[in-house]
């Protein structure tokens, strides 16, 4: 199973970097004309397509999941990040579930030992899994450098200290290092854990090494094959104000990095990797737990069959009598 | 009874959770014998009006299927998918990061893979990717895709059938990705073509007619709430009144219908009556809306509303101003969030506002019922209650946290405050398995049934494991809870996995603490046991 789900996505990331390489120079022109704004149209129209979608379909219930005591008694003191009550309490938790992924904090580990379960703290899927996150913005965001001239004094700002270290010329980022660990961990969970590899589809494989691609083309460019970055940055340019340069001598990686990057951007709508704004809508941890308080509105909500009082004391009456129970209608 | 045999609590133990050789895909469904619940009877189905009355039995090899059932699940689907936006948004966004894996006590208790709530999610998402997405159309396997066959089905009966919708695993989520809500959608979706199992459908059944899962009609009822206060009279002297059916009661109390049913709920039972006529509370229980409890929840979201409906509908009849709820876990997922939304708003109702401390309950302020620990919680700090928590110097007791007070409300520290007032010797189990981490009783949800003791056995041993370490540690002889079905099954549970624990409500707890005035001296707790002179 691990042989077929992880052999398919390495095939098809293996594809995706030999076509941008076999390339023909016409074929470069279009990916650097064309391509960029169908891959930022699809990337941009599906996320918002998706997003409506979600936003569009009725809350019915309010199924807040609770993981803290509830604001009830005023003596009683009650865990408004775990257990919100109203907006700002929401806010703050969706805040730290964003920022920090807190429910993921939570996680622990199971085993069978002296026969019984034991449950282990189980941080570290937490911690490379905001390592990965964390990192993976802050190199999106160093890459607004190439977008903004002059370059905005906070990117400037975040690029120094993400090489703060300078280890190396160019200084390596440290948010490259973590973003490579993260993938890593991330990846190899998937190889060598059983459970998690019995979970894993094709794709799961083929989205980590697609950033993995990504990734590693981009360190290429920087620190082994140097890219122009003039030329790139008057591509990018070029794009921004629509009318599209086609620069000679930019290295093959480039082509590879930017097609791995489109790739990514056109895929990323129909994926697994809309969780990103699928979060913001999970109505278990958007929700304020208020419910005995406020009331709550399904716009669907149909009358159904009931069995009412009238209905079954005309079934029970006599009963109902003869025990000296009082009934509505003699 | 079953004629399943159970293995012993030694060998059920040795579980392992090395995941088999072939992909999830390509395993089919077991149905050996104790892991699952007989099918609902024709005529509970007929009564309620549900389709495919029919019988048959989950092992049969042809389950009489509707011919065109493929085309109604699929249609069942695609209406749920445009009402719920949680169903969407759980079959979208995914990851399959594992974190819910092993928190599901179905799966710690049998290491079948198909028990971590991502798989079991998996079930239904294959199919909804391949009917529903562009991807799962054109690319199948390669995103998690397949059709909809029979074995499909029986694979959802199979593992719906073994979820209690505890919600633990939502705990875990990063996206909060609820498996109870894919549950309830899969049992609805798996309803619509006449798969269900009778020990949901037929307490349903019973509570449409009855007005209570048991089927206890008005005559039963009265005779029981009164034998229950001939049992308090024979231990306390005092002789209290019943209300039933009483209008112009201020407050209707609703309890689940095991409460006044079986031992040990009664003890439970009495000691809300016992308070209840301590504090001089005007109120009544009815015999139409005899059932706290709701198998709705475990059935369809429509029935979760149909039998609902009666308890709004009752307080408006009898002219009450409020309502009190009972010790119950599910019951409480309804009324907390289902019913006001699905059969409110009350306006019919007043604020709650407690008639003996005059606390406002600003939290119900709109659903306008209010929890039996709230009020009792309230009671206590105003100093309203004479109590004496010797008399339950012989209980050591430990706390179970019910998976919906928990989870779907966050009813942690009022039950507890009841405790630690009438209790001297109180020992919470190990973090990682109470509060919102709580562990289930393994037979919730409708699977507590003899017919799948095995699996609740299972499901329920990392629970019965965490109480068996604090009665190691503090001999602890007793667990408390607040739900019904928690007395109930846990009685079995500990039965089986730590023998000589007893199961008992809070306000059991309560009721042998409780000074009441003109009590004769108690030689014995509510149960008639000997008390620590």
């Amino acid at each position: 199973m691990l042989m077929k789900n992880l052999g398919i996505s390495i095939v098809a990331v293996v594809i995706l970097i030999a076509l941008p390489a076999l390339a023909s120079v016409q074929g470069y022109n279009f990916f650097l004309t064309v391509f960029p704004y169908a891959a930022f149209a699809v990337f941009l129209g599906g996320f918002i397509y998706r997003m409506v979608k979600w936003w569009i379909i009725p809350v019915p219930f309010r199924i807040t999941t609770t993981c803290g005591q509830q604001k009830s008694l005023p003596w009683i003191k009650q865990s408004p990040l775990e257990n919100p009550a109203g907006f700002w309490g929401v806010a703050g938790r969706m805040a730290l579930e964003i920022f920090l992924f807190r429910s993921l904090f939570r996680n622990t580990s199971v085993e069978i030992s002296g026969k019984r379960p034991v449950y282990g703290s189980a941080k570290w899927l937490w911690f490379f899994g905001l390592v990965f996150h964390w990192s993976l913005l802050i190199i999106v965001l160093r890459h607004l450098r190439f977008f903004i001239e002059p370059v905005a004094p906070w990117i400037a700002g975040l690029s120094a200290l993400d090489g703060f270290f300078e280890i190396g010329i160019p200084a390596l980022y440290l948010s490259d290092f973590a973003v490579l660990a993260g993938l890593s961990v991330l990846f190899l969970r998937r190889v060598i854990i059983p459970r998690v590899r019995y979970i894993s589809l094709p794709v799961d494989y083929f989205a980590l090494l697609l950033i993995l691609g990504i990734v590693v083309t981009g360190l290429l460019m920087r620190h082994f094959f140097s890219t122009d970055l003039l030329a790139v940055k008057s591509i990018v340019l070029g794009w921004i104000t629509l009318s599209p340069v086609v620069p000679a001598g930019i290295g093959i990686f480039f082509y590879i990095h930017l097609f791995l990057v489109f790739t990514l951007m056109v895929w990323f709508p129909f994926s697994k990797l809309m969780h990103l704004g699928g979060v913001f809508l999970s109505p278990t941890r958007i929700l304020a737990n208020n419910n005995r308080r406020e009331r709550h509105i399904n716009p669907w909500n149909a009358p159904v069959k009931v069995h009412t009082y009238a209905e079954y004391e005309d079934e029970f009456r006599d009963k109902m009598k003869a025990v000296g129970l009082p009934v509505d209608k003699e | 009874m079953s004629q399943a045999k159970i293995p012993k609590p030694d060998e059920l133990i040795n579980i392992e959770y090395r995941p088999p050789p072939t992909g999830w895909m390509d395993t089919q469904v077991n149905f050996r014998p104790g892991t699952w619940s007989y099918s609902g009877a024709a005529k509970n189905l007929t009564y309620l009006d549900l389709p495919n009355p029919r019988v048959w039995q989950p092992t049969d090899e042809d389950w009489k299927l509707p011919e065109n059932w493929q085309e109604i699940i699929l249609a069942g689907m695609k209406e749920r998918l445009e009402k719920y936006r949680s169903f969407r948004l759980f079959m979208d966004i995914c990851v399959r990061c594992g974190a819910c894996a092993d928190k599901c006590h179905f799966y710690i208790g049998s290491g079948d893979p198909k028990n971590m709530p991502v798989v079991r999610a998996e079930l239904l998402r294959s199919v909804y990717r391949r009917y529903f997405t562009q991807s799962g159309k054109r690319l199948g396997w390669l995103v998690g895709a397949r059709d909809l066959t029979v074995d499909v089905l029986k694979e959802w009966f199979y593992y719906f059938y073994q979820c209690t919708e505890c919600r633990r695993c939502s705990v875990y989520c990063p996206y909060g990705i609820d498996q109870a809500e894919i549950t309830m959608i899969g049992r609805e979706l798996l309803n619509l073509v006449g798969c269900n199992i009778n020990w949901v459908v037929e307490p349903v059944a019973n509570c449409f007619r009855t007005g209570n899962h048991l089927g206890i009609q008005p005559g039963g009822i009265k005779d029981m709430l009164e034998f229950i206060a001939d049992d308090i009279f024979d231990r306390t002297g005092v002789r209290i009144e019943v209300p039933i059916n009483k209008k112009g009661a201020d407050i209707l109390f609703v309890t689940p219908s095991a409460d006044y049913f079986a031992d040990p709920g009664t003890y439970t039972c009495m000691g809300y009556m016992m308070l209840f006529h301590e504090i001089g509370l005007n109120y009544t229980f009815s015999t139409y809306a005899s059932e706290g409890g709701n198998f709705g929840l475990f059935t369809s979201h429509e029935m979760i509303k149909r039998l609902n409906a009666k308890i709004y509908a009752e307080a408006k009849r009898l002219g009450v101003k409020w309502i009190l709820g009972g010790e119950c876990g599910h019951m409480w997922r309804v009324i907390h969030q289902y019913m006001d939304t699905m059969n409110g708003p009350a306006e019919y109702l007043s604020e709650p506002v407690s008639p003996i401390t005059g606390t406002r309950f600003a939290n119900a302020r709109s659903t306008r019922m209010v929890h039996i620990t709230e009020f009792t919680a309230d009671l206590i700090r105003q100093g309203k209650l004479k109590l004496d928590p010797r008399r339950n110097d012989h209980i050591r007791l430990t706390f179970h946290d019910s998976c919906n007070p928990a989870r779907a409300m966050g009813l942690f520290e009022e039950p507890r405050y009841i405790i630690n007032n009438v209790c001297n010797h109180f020992y919470e189990m190990a973090e990682d398995t109470i509060r919102e981490k709580t562990l289930c009783c393994g037979a919730g949800a409708g699977l507590g049934n003899d017919e799948n003791m095995e699996m609740r056995m299972r499901g329920g041993m990392p629970r019965a494991m965490a109480v068996r370490d604090v009665v190691k540690k503090h001999a602890v002889n007793r667990l408390g809870c607040i739900c019904a079905i928690d007395r109930a099954t846990l009685t079995s549970l500990m039965d089986y996995w730590v023998p000589g624990i007893k199961v008992m409500g809070v306000h059991e707890l309560l009721a042998n603490a409780l000074i009441m005035k003109g009590e004769k001296e108690r030689t014995t707790d509510i149960r008639g046991e000997s008390l620590i002179k």
